[in-house]
């Protein structure tokens, strides 16, 4: 549990960060979202001490952060940036096991460790040896990933991890992201301008604007109950898109007479009303299937609105 | 034929080749060394600490400014002479490359890369060693090139203060007028520079996986060079140290007439005349060599060594001026002949105490003699053609220089140029040959070894007294080259043998012969 009480940095005299406060329950993913300079990344860093707060107390799991040395309280932190930060003068492999070196773990546990997160990552086995720059852009962030994930370590911050990507390797990305287990009992602060990223992976959204933090909540609350015309405006451009992409199945369930769509199209009930329906409108032939869907979804919707 | 003479004279002189080589290589590697020593923990400091940067590397490039030579001069009182000074001075000159390119490296490395370090936990020991040095390594070594290139250079200059390396057939060859000797120098010096150079860039390009594989070779090979040479340079077992000039040492009538007339090997370390006289003074050395009107000599309380065997010829000074060239300022020869005569040795010698050690200007003491002498005249402002006097690179030259231009814009309308400070006589000469200067003051045993070389025989005849030896190279000059030499100034500046005057008397050394005797006994 990463717990942040009325922190504020300033810059330059202008507070980049203004007495914000929030907290990060263990095991989930919370998105810090918002436009560049809405102090996001800031926050993100100075968790892992990258930048030194003026005022506040943040806290790991109760303990203030200052209570370790930096490097200790580093080392269990995984970091994850938006261009990999990959040395250039390691190997990949190098690369994965600076962290391991550095809590100096023996050779086999390194080289284990790694072709785990390697065969997870769908990375292949013959990158190892190449250096950062003979990689791809999405390859290079699976190392990223990689190297933020080896030490086992609780916590993973990560600052626009996939800004650099293109929208198709993101989407991939995306769903990969969602299904590795490596990271569903790590408590994850991720940052992001990408409104749709950060409903995508986001379990609760902390949106941010000048320095300040407008509204938390998880996406259907910042969604359907907007605290004021700042987070309406916000969500305006992807407003329907955001809709189909927030409500699940489970959701919409009780408005559909027919059971069978789930288990005929071997959806779940996590499966989001956008995946269904882009699944269904693949294929002529379940047209009827795609209303009806489409029909309970407006009737779920009604009732949100309200 | 000047392509097959330079490979004979390689030949026969390959084994002092080989040694000058190995002592330039290991001058250059030792203070390159000792420079990374200094240089890449202060680059790192610089860049940790940025307010220092500027400083820093202000100071060093300021010791980067200093002139090689004077820098030379400033190393004798706190180092003596010999291979310290040499090394403490290419140190100095390395050092700013080295500090800067370290400090452009390291604060030149992709901030996301280190804030990548920092956020894994790596503390700033780790960060150094495992992130800055690797990437700023190509810049550093790039430094390291640029040093060691200079430091090739400026130890040609080492051979001034006896610390060896290819200066000294560099300077030799130039004194002595000897182009085989200057290439055979000046072309190993120049292949060094180079094969440093494209060695260096080999490494700069290989990266740094290549590096880390040869991170214990490099300092060793640089290592091993620099004990060779320090190895050579201490094995000095001799009673008296003696430093002769690169000049000196190749002539007949200077180390290779002592050794064949008197029988006196003295092992001699090859030393600048500017640094000599000092380091006689200050005890670096014992014996050296010098001219017998250097104002050091009284300043320094030297001895002049009898030459009961007379090896050192006459050299009586007078004006060298192309025949050609008094037809076109016809009063010239007049004029210059004004202070003909007037000299005599201890004249000179006092002239050039004023200069060398109570630091009168040239131009005051010239001025001060004509006055005494009432020959001085005020300067007409003439305008009816410009005279060019040349000068070698020595207090009694600059003196006679001053003197001549006085003369000649008192006494004429002819304007003047200066051009003093010619390093050597065959640049002198050279100059004189191709009109770069009408006249410059030469010494007549100068002109008939140095410069017209005559057979053993004619040398043995002619420079057995003074008068015979000016009569010998004026008729030569005018039938060789056209040169004329004019009346002589009546001082007679020889080359010597000279110790400090306590050590002679404590060692009761009167003549050289004496020398010889206290050398063999025992």
């Amino acid at each position: 549990m990463i717990t942040v009480e009325s922190v504020s940095k300033i810059f330059n005299g202008k507070p980049a960060v203004d007495n914000i406060s929030f907290q990060a329950n263990d095991k989930e993913i919370l998105v810090l979202l918002g436009t560049s300079g809405c102090g996001k990344t800031t926050t993100l860093k100075m968790i892992n001490r990258l930048i030194e707060a003026d005022s506040g107390n943040i806290l790991i799991d109760g303990k203030d952060i200052h209570d370790r040395k930096v490097e200790e309280l580093r080392m269990g932190i995984g970091f994850v940036m938006q261009h990999s930060g990959l040395f250039p003068h390691y190997t990949i492999k190098q690369n994965i096991a600076v962290v391991p070196e550095l809590l100096k773990w023996d050779k086999k546990k390194i080289k284990y460790r790694t072709e785990e997160l390697l065969h997870k990552l769908h990375l292949s086995e013959d990158v190892l040896s190449r250096f950062p720059n003979e990689l791809s852009g999405g390859q290079q962030q699976r190392v990223g990933i990689a190297r933020a994930l080896i030490a086992n370590s609780p916590i993973l911050l990560m600052d626009e991890p996939f800004g650099a990507l293109d929208n198709i390797t993101k989407a991939d990305i995306h769903s990969e992201f969602k299904s590795l287990e490596e990271l569903k009992n790590k408590t994850i602060i991720l940052v992001t301008h990408d409104v749709q990223e950060a409903f995508e992976l986001g379990q609760r959204i902390c949106l941010m604007d000048k320095g300040k933090i407008i509204q938390t909540g998880t996406p259907q609350e910042i969604l359907y109950r907007p605290k004021n015309d700042f987070v309406k405006d916000f969500f305006a451009e992807n407003r329907l898109l955001l809709e189909y992409k927030v409500a699940s199945l489970n959701n919409v369930k009780s408005f559909i007479d027919s059971e069978n769509i789930i288990n005929e199209f071997q959806f779940t009930g996590e499966t989001s009303v956008w995946n269904a329906l882009q699944k269904l409108s693949s294929d002529h032939k379940n047209t009827d299937a795609y209303e009806i869907l489409i029909k309970a979804f407006n009737d779920y919707r009604k009732l949100q609105i309200v | 034929m000047t392509q097959q003479r330079l490979w004979q004279f390689v030949i026969e002189q390959y084994e002092k080749l080989l040694t000058q080589v190995v002592q330039h290589l290991g001058l250059t590697f030792l203070s390159l060394v000792l420079a990374i020593i200094v240089g890449l923990p202060l680059g790192i400091l610089i860049a940790r600490k940025r307010k220092l940067s500027n400083p820093v590397l202000g100071f060093a490039g300021i010791l980067q400014t200093i002139p090689s030579i004077a820098l030379l001069g400033f190393m004798i009182p706190a180092f003596g002479i010999g291979a310290t000074p040499a090394i403490v001075a290419l140190l100095i000159y390395a050092l700013l490359p080295i500090i800067r390119n370290t400090f452009t490296g390291i604060t030149g490395v992709n901030p996301t890369v280190i804030e990548a370090a920092k956020a894994m936990g790596m503390n700033r020991k780790q960060m150094l060693f495992k992130v800055e040095l690797p990437l700023a390594m190509p810049v550093i070594i790039a430094g390291i090139r640029t040093a060691a290139v200079i430091n090739v250079g400026v130890a040609t200059l080492a051979s001034f203060v006896a610390a060896g390396g290819l200066g000294e057939f560099i300077f030799g060859g130039i004194s002595l007028n000897n182009s085989n000797m200057i290439l055979a120098g000046a072309i190993p010096a120049a292949l060094l520079a180079i094969l440093l150079d494209q060695t260096i860039a080999v490494l700069q390009k290989s990266g740094y996986q290549f590096l880390k594989k040869l991170k214990y070779i490099i300092p060793a090979v640089l290592l091993v060079f620099g004990v060779v040479y320090l190895m050579n340079s201490i094995s000095d077992k001799n009673k008296l140290k003696a430093g002769f000039t690169p000049e000196f040492m190749g002539r007949q009538d200077g180390d290779l007439g002592l050794r064949s007339v008197y029988g006196l090997n003295v092992n001699p370390k090859v030393v600048n005349d500017a640094v000599m006289y000092k380091a006689a003074f200050e005890n670096e050395l014992d014996l050296i060599s010098g001219y017998s009107t250097d104002g050091r000599i009284k300043a320094f309380d030297l001895y002049v060594l009898e030459d009961d065997k007379k090896i050192f010829p006459p050299y009586f000074a007078a004006p060298i001026i192309k025949m050609k060239t008094l037809e076109k300022f016809p009063e010239l020869e007049k004029t210059l002949n004004l202070v003909a005569g007037k000299f005599n040795d201890s004249l000179m010698t006092d002239l050039n105490y004023r200069s060398d050690y109570l630091n009168q200007t040239p131009e005051k003491i010239a001025k001060d003699f004509l006055v005494k002498n009432k020959l001085y005249r005020v300067s007409r402002n003439g305008n009816s053609g410009t005279v060019r006097i040349g000068s070698k690179i020595f207090g009694e030259q600059y003196i006679l220089t001053e003197m001549y231009k006085l003369l000649i814009e008192g006494y004429t309308n002819y304007k003047v140029e200066t051009k003093t400070g010619l390093g050597g006589t065959k640049i002198c000469f050279d100059a004189l040959m191709n009109d770069a200067v009408d006249f410059y003051p030469e010494y007549t045993g100068t002109g008939l070894l140095v410069l017209l070389k005559p057979s053993a025989k004619t040398i043995e005849n002619v420079s057995q007294n003074a008068e015979k030896t000016y009569r010998f190279v004026d008729s030569e000059f005018r039938k060789q080259y056209g040169i004329q030499w004019l009346e002589p100034l009546g001082f007679n500046n020889s080359y010597a043998l000279m110790m400090r005057k306590k050590q002679a008397n404590e060692l009761k050394i009167k003549s050289i012969s004496d020398l010889k005797k206290y050398l063999d006994s025992k």
